[in-house]
């Protein structure tokens, strides 16, 4: 349980930037999700962190120790691999007890311990079996005791839920969370899937082609947004673009967009499918209200997405919620829709920061 | 069955006919070995004129078979090992590394294998000849000459069953060793070995057993009045046909047959090869 620091950690394969200038603060017993799209430098960071890939710049301190050169075997973290990595040729108590092994604990001492560690992830019943005659949700908290029960300095975790069915996932997301809680120790999770890292975390870093492109919490990241990707990548967004005339957004299409900062030149707008009131009758008050044909309706019980048509060439998501009782709208409804006051971010760049 | 079209039943018992002839092919020269070996006359002959196992006790009692039996054995063992150690690292360092040449070393390992037994016997004679006039050391005909030349016979099996191995062996286990406080050497022992070992037991019986059977090498390289098993029994054919070779050829089956089994009652080695 500890500090991590990483300090403009950088990782080059020639001419290719796996990770650049990465630099963060994870305090102790903090949970920080690492999240972006495949490539974006998220495993190759927690990989730099674990000492599996040497940086080529920058350095990783945990607990004020810089661990920089320090080979995987001596910094004491605890990873949870995608595939769970469990030694097939061992019994569920083997594994566990491997990391004590290694730190050569007493027999009674490693005993004990690998039951309280089994006990924690409800699996003390199974210590006998060996992992492929468990199931993988088993072998997932398998892996997660194996890799607490020595107090590691920092819990790693790279994707540790992609291999489980939805309805497994979300009960081992709400379990390691609380286990992390419990026992207090800094976690750093590195996942592509956003659901994942908005329940999990204390703090999110979203990542792209190997940089750091915001932190915060969950809240500041889907509220404020810092650019066009990170409002596409957390939580949904339909985007507009345009150029600013006489101090409004002017989109392809003919629409003009009451943008709450002045902008110039080419922009995007991002609108949250939720922020969008739908009506069938205009609207006595709101601002950008724009009159649209819905084209797709998908429903998913509580709540319905409705592509809507503004112009030929916007289409925008709302998202209603299922009242029950009611009609719902149905393809071809003519609607208005109140897109309130967007996010504007200049066109050009992604990662460009908004105004 | 009854519910098959014909037509697909008539496929199922041309398949499992095929099936049994080429078994019976297969288990055909044992059997014949093992019958005549309890035939009870000397010169073998159809039909046989009663059945006995004394062939059996005449084999076991022949010093100079039981004398080639235990050279067999030690020139196997010994090779055995020398071709693991060999070929552990080798293996390693093809499955892990972009080698120079990698290719071209993986096939250099399997030469043995393909080059024709005389040839290979041939060649190791001739510089063996050459090394004993070069430096002076008493290379031809001695033990350590043979053990030598039968190395070769052995590395392509561990090799290529060690190389099997690896290629099934997910790498990101040795990572979780690491993470969790083994060093290089720790995680190798406690981790990759024990993931490789049915490869490393298969390799090391089929090299066991092909050292054990070999004629064409060990013909150039034994000295007079030291012998392996088969050049032995070959030597005894050249005077005798009675039964007591089939005798000593069913115990040498018999003794793989029961090393085979054994070993996969501990190492699956059935799922390398």
């Amino acid at each position: 349980m500890a500090r991590l620091e990483l300090n403009a950690l950088t990782k080059r394969y020639g001419d290719f930037h796996a990770a650049r200038d990465v630099s963060l603060d994870v305090p102790e017993g903090e949970f920080l999700v690492l999240l972006g799209p495949s490539g974006c430098g998220k495993t190759t960071t927690l990989r730099m962190v674990a000492g599996f890939v040497e940086p080529t710049a920058g350095s990783i301190s945990i607990g004020g120790t810089d661990v920089t050169r320090l080979p995987p075997w001596k910094r004491n973290t605890g990873l949870v691999f995608q595939n769970y990595a469990l030694f097939p040729h061992m019994t569920v108590a083997e594994n566990v007890a491997f990391g004590l092994e290694m730190r050569k604990l007493s027999k009674a001492e490693t005993a004990e311990k690998v039951k309280g560690a089994l006990d924690l992830v409800q699996l003390g019943h199974l210590a006998d079996r060996y992992p492929r005659q468990m199931s993988g949700g088993q072998q997932q908290r398998v892996a997660l005791a194996r890799a607490l029960v020595f107090r590691p300095d920092v819990l790693l975790l790279d994707e540790p839920l992609s291999n489980l069915d939805a309805k497994l996932r979300q009960e081992v997301r709400i379990e390691i969370r609380a286990l992390q809680q419990r026992l207090g120790i800094t976690a750093v999770m590195v996942t592509h899937d956003q659901e994942e890292a908005l329940t999990m975390s204390d703090r999110l870093v979203v990542m792209s082609e190997g940089q750091v492109r915001q932190v915060g919490t969950q809240r500041e990241l889907y509220e404020t947004p810092a650019s066009r990707f990170v409002a596409g990548f957390v939580g949904r967004s339909s985007f507009l673009e345009g150029e600013l005339r006489d101090g409004r957004l002017v989109t392809q299409g003919g629409l003009a967009l009451e943008t709450p900062k002045p902008v110039h030149g080419k922009v995007t707008a991002a609108l949250r499918p939720e922020r969008i009131a739908v009506s069938a009758e205009p609207p006595a008050e709101g601002t950008n209200v724009f009159p649209g044909t819905v084209e797709l309706v998908s429903y998913m019980g509580g709540l319905i997405d409705l592509h809507v048509r503004l112009s030929p060439s916007d289409v925008v998501v709302a998202q209603v919620t299922n009242q029950g009782g009611g009609t719902l709208p149905a393809t071809g409804d003519r609607v208005y829709l109140s897109l309130g006051s967007p996010a504007v971010f200049p066109a050009s760049d992604p990662h460009a920061r908004g105004h | 069955m009854s519910v098959l079209p014909d037509r697909r039943r008539l496929g199922r018992w041309a398949l499992n006919g095929a099936a049994g002839l080429a078994f019976l092919y297969i288990l055909i020269p044992l059997i014949f070995v093992t019958w005549l070996s309890v035939y009870a006359q000397e010169i073998p002959s159809y039909p046989p004129e009663g059945y006995s196992l004394r062939w059996y006790g005449a084999g076991i009692a022949n010093d100079r078979f039981l004398s080639a039996f235990w050279t067999s054995t030690q020139v196997g063992v010994i090779a055995t090992l020398i071709g693991l150690v060999v070929a552990l690292p080798a293996a390693l360092a093809l499955n892990r590394y972009k080698l120079f040449l990698g290719g071209a070393i993986s096939n250099l390992l399997l030469m043995p294998l393909i080059v024709p037994g005389i040839v290979l016997g041939f060649a190791l004679y001739v510089f063996q000849v050459e090394t004993e006039i070069a430096t002076g050391l008493p290379i031809i005909g001695s033990f350590w000459g043979i053990v030598f030349g039968h190395v070769l016979l052995v590395i392509p099996w561990t090799v290529r069953l060690i190389l099997a191995s690896l290629a099934g062996f997910d790498r990101t286990l040795e990572e979780a060793a690491q993470n969790l406080g083994a060093d290089r050497l720790t995680t190798f022992r406690r981790v990759t070995v024990p993931s490789i070992l049915p490869g490393i037991v298969a390799g090391c019986l089929f090299g066991f057993v092909s050292s054990f059977g070999n004629l064409e090498v060990s013909l150039f390289l034994v000295a007079p009045g030291q012998t392996t098993l088969p050049i032995a029994i070959l030597q005894y054919l050249e005077w005798r046909i009675d039964p007591s070779v089939a005798a000593v050829s069913v115990m040498q089956i018999a003794v793989i047959a029961v090393a085979l089994l054994v070993t996969d009652r501990f190492v699956k080695i059935s799922r390398v090869v």
